[in-house]
């Protein structure tokens, strides 16, 4: 017993020790956290996404010799979802590296709250792409967010504007019944808000449903919604809840081809366990589909053919894989963006974060990176943190995702007062100045 | 040899019912509020204040005040994530409402007492259920409290997300904006805390929540009256929880959902005060820090002896090396890592010379 003791007593004052040890950095470096996860209930979705980010960046060091001679340095920790484990990652994260954290992508709608409140403290800007709030879109009061290529009003808007185009216009939606079967987390009830002003404006009667963490317990939802009998089910799920969603719903025998899921529930591993009873479930797209683009060429040929990939080159042109891609490609843009004013060494996010904002991807620099077909050109600004509203519809076929929809832009004369009464709010709540946009260059 | 209580003569009773009789322990307890105080704030980082010591000292506040009500009063409760919640929105709707009362001192007491409130409710039903029928009925209170966040719009000031967030604040004019300020705001906070429950457990009324919890029936009939005693050790158990679950809203995270306050909560707080030690203040030091630091310590280690291993792999062995670690402790010392201190005690007050 006393032996045993003794080496517990000694392991942990070693451990304890080595705690402040320091580790030696390279200097040409810029440092990249990722916050991912490949453990817990959200990992099947999690772990395509985090090996597309690890692979860009890969790829930028393999091919170019990083962002213009600057390497990349990239670090991964587990967060699991849970908003306090990604706090602590974020805080041993973010002072490593010659100049610290250029960006954070939290990829959690909570984590991306809590860090809300850190970034203006900190100076790193955080990039939460198609997710987080959805009024952080105003730069002029969210300085420091940049929920690029759409917030989940935009996705909530596009999905509806589906439906009514479905339908023949936004008047035949009267009297409709639409259910909104949601996580029950701020990512779940961000798209609320829309969807009642929006119920309000074309007068379909509008429930939203919650379904608690982790969502395999649905029973109850559907039942209801087996009594409810509404036409249009959206589904805002994460994780191992968009597959039980369509598992119930193919259950229960509600049509799957009037069922939407936000492009979170819209990607292989929510609707392959299903099998057969996902076929006609569509979702709306982040812009990117599945699929290999240009860029997948040259991640065979520096990554793939050298067994330097961390994933399966089969696994490439998944939906989450290729949204990895995209997310680690528009950081890249924006680190080379904010070099063309700061000069090309490693930069502090407050620098980085200048290169965000103004961050411009034409379409023939679309095609240069390899992600044409992936991306519509988007152009960020101090008053839109957005970059781009535009979104399409994909449909499972049974065996993969076809595009079914054209391109839809959400509906700025509905979301623009939202935004702006939501961000001021905030503003007022947490008594912070405002930024004038149109004094930003 | 060193720590040797011969010679240390008690001639007032004063004396004799200190806190700490053994002179060594007053010694040992000062320096480490000393160097709490004085010397950490002198070489921590921010990351050393926000993810290691400001949890560990909030946790261990909710830990002592769950303590007080299973350790030393023995009713089980499974509503800690609950009462730290209504805490947190409670502080928060006084703080947005009466911008008057911008005092975190202030808010957070108003938070505590709402949460005294609330857990009196819920303990009222102590008295005809015992044990492992009370932890379910305690149950109960948190899936309620969970869903009244949830749901009332108004307790979360119509965010449409749920979630909520502070900013700008301070105690007595005094602007709580670093880490260091949060951290010697808590370590405040705790130490007051601490020294409270101390003398609570160790009076009249910490006498007579320990009767109950050893045999109600006997209690009763020596003159304790069971209703009141429970629900005074539901009432201050609370209170502590509430306080610990403002502070986790308002200076540990900043912005929150109910997510925060749920189930695994109360679990977490529940495991720190029976892997600590029940019926041990020290023993909610102990478990809290076990139950917070651990993972991350297990998570961290192999980085820095230089193993690189995948991120997966590192958090599957987190899980797995932190259940066995449990598993162990439980085993070599069924009553906590409190009772493992007090045995290292016993051998110190021997050593070098054990019979």
């Amino acid at each position: 017993m006393t032996l045993r003791k003794a080496v517990l007593l000694g392991a942990s004052i070693a451990a304890a020790g080595l705690a402040f040890a320091s580790t030696a950095q390279a200097q040409n470096e810029q440092f990249i956290p990722g916050l991912i996860y490949r453990t817990g209930a959200y990992a099947p979705n999690g772990i395509p996404f985090a090996n597309g980010v690890a692979d860009y960046y890969a790829l930028v060091n393999e091919r170019d010799g990083g962002i213009n001679g600057v390497k990349i340095l990239y670090e991964e920790c587990d967060t699991g979802y849970a908003t306090d484990r990604g706090v602590e990652c974020y805080e041993r994260l973010k002072n490593k590296g010659p100049t610290g954290a250029a960006y954070v992508n939290p990829l959690s709608t909570g984590i991306t709250f809590a860090l809300t409140e850190k970034a203006p403290i900190d100076k790193i800007p955080v990039i939460s792409m198609g997710y987080g709030r959805s009024e952080s879109r105003d730069g002029s009061v969210f300085q420091w967010n940049f929920p690029l290529l759409g917030t989940y009003w935009s996705a909530a808007d596009i999905i509806m504007q589906h439906i009514a185009l479905k339908e023949g216009g936004f008047e035949k939606l009267k009297g409709k019944k639409v259910v909104l079967v949601y996580h029950d987390s701020p990512y779940g009830k961000e798209p609320i808000a829309l969807l009642e002003q929006r119920a309000k404006m074309h007068g379909f009667e509008f429930t939203p449903m919650p379904v608690t963490h982790p969502g395999v317990e649905q029973k109850a939802t559907w039942l209801q919604i087996r009594q409810n009998r509404p036409d249009y089910v959206l589904l805002w799920g994460w994780g191992v809840m968009n597959s039980t969603s369509i598992k119930e719903a193919a259950a229960v025998g509600f049509p799957r081809d009037k069922m939407f899921g936000v492009w979170w529930s819209g990607a292989e591993p929510d609707v392959r366990p299903a099998e057969g009873g996902a076929k006609g479930y569509s979702a709306a797209m982040l812009q990117h589909g599945a699929g290999q683009f240009g860029v997948h060429a040259d991640l065979k040929k520096f990554l793939y053919d050298k067994s330097k990939g961390v994933a399966k080159f089969d696994e490439t042109g998944e939906v989450l894989y290729n949204r990895g891609l995209v997310n680690a490609m528009l950081g890249v843009e924006s680190i080379r963006k904010a070099q063309t004013k700061f000069g090309n060494k490693p930069l502090t996010g407050e620098q980085v974060r200048w290169g965000i904002e103004n961050l411009d991807l034409s379409a023939a620099r679309l095609k240069e990176l390899g992600f044409e077909g992936m991306l519509q050109p988007l152009k960020v600004s101090c008053a839109d943190h957005e970059g781009t509203r535009a979104g399409r519809v994909q449909q499972w076929d049974g065996a993969k995702w076809v595009v079914v929809s054209d391109w839809y832009q959400s509906d700025d004369k509905v979301l623009k007062p939202m935004v702006d009464a939501a961000a001021k709010k905030y503003a007022e709540e947490k008594k912070l100045t405002v930024r004038d946009c149109s004094k930003e260059s | 040899m060193l720590y040797r209580e011969a010679g240390q003569f008690k001639t007032t009773y004063v004396a004799d019912q200190q806190i700490f009789p053994i002179l060594q322990d007053r010694l040992f307890v000062l320096a480490v509020i000393v160097v709490a105080f004085v010397a950490v704030p002198m070489f921590a980082s921010p990351y050393l204040y926000t993810e290691i010591l400001i949890p560990f000292l909030i946790l261990s506040m909710a830990a002592i005040g769950l303590n007080i009500l299973v350790g030393y009063c023995g009713q089980v409760s499974l509503g800690t994530g609950g009462f730290m919640a209504v805490g947190a929105y409670a502080a928060y709707n006084l703080w947005l409402r009466v911008p008057e009362f911008n005092n975190l001192i202030v808010v957070f007491l108003f938070g505590g007492v709402m949460a005294a409130a609330v857990g009196i409710l819920f303990g009222i039903p102590s008295l005809r259920i015992k044990g492992f029928y009370l932890a379910v009925a305690t149950l109960a209170s948190q899936f309620f409290l969970d869903w009244l966040f949830a749901r009332v719009k108004w307790l979360t000031n119509y965010t449409p997300s749920g979630s909520v967030a502070v900013g700008k604040l301070e105690v007595f004019g005094w602007h709580v904006d670093t880490p260091a300020d949060r951290y010697l705001l808590i370590l405040g906070l705790v130490v007051v805390a601490t020294l409270v429950a101390k003398n609570l457990v160790r009076g009249h009324i910490g006498r007579s929540w320990m009767a109950i919890r050893d045999m109600d029936i006997a209690a009763e009939i020596i003159g304790f009256r069971p209703l009141r005693t429970k629900l005074t050790a539901f009432a201050v158990s609370s209170f502590f929880i509430g306080v610990a679950g403002a502070m986790w809203a308002f200076l540990r995270l900043g912005a929150w959902e109910p997510l925060a306050f749920d189930i695994n909560r109360s679990f977490q707080i529940l495991f720190m005060v029976i892997i600590g030690g029940l019926g041990s203040l020290l023993g909610s030091f102990l478990g809290a820090a076990f139950i917070v630091l651990m993972p991350i310590l297990l998570n961290q280690l192999p980085g820095w002896f230089g193993i690189r291993m995948s991120t997966a792999l590192l958090s599957h062995l987190e899980f797995m090396v932190f259940g066995a670690m449990i598993v162990f402790f439980l085993i070599v010392e069924p009553h906590g890592l409190a009772r493992l201190w007090a045995v290292a005690k016993e051998k110190l007050r021997l050593w070098p010379f054990p019979h």
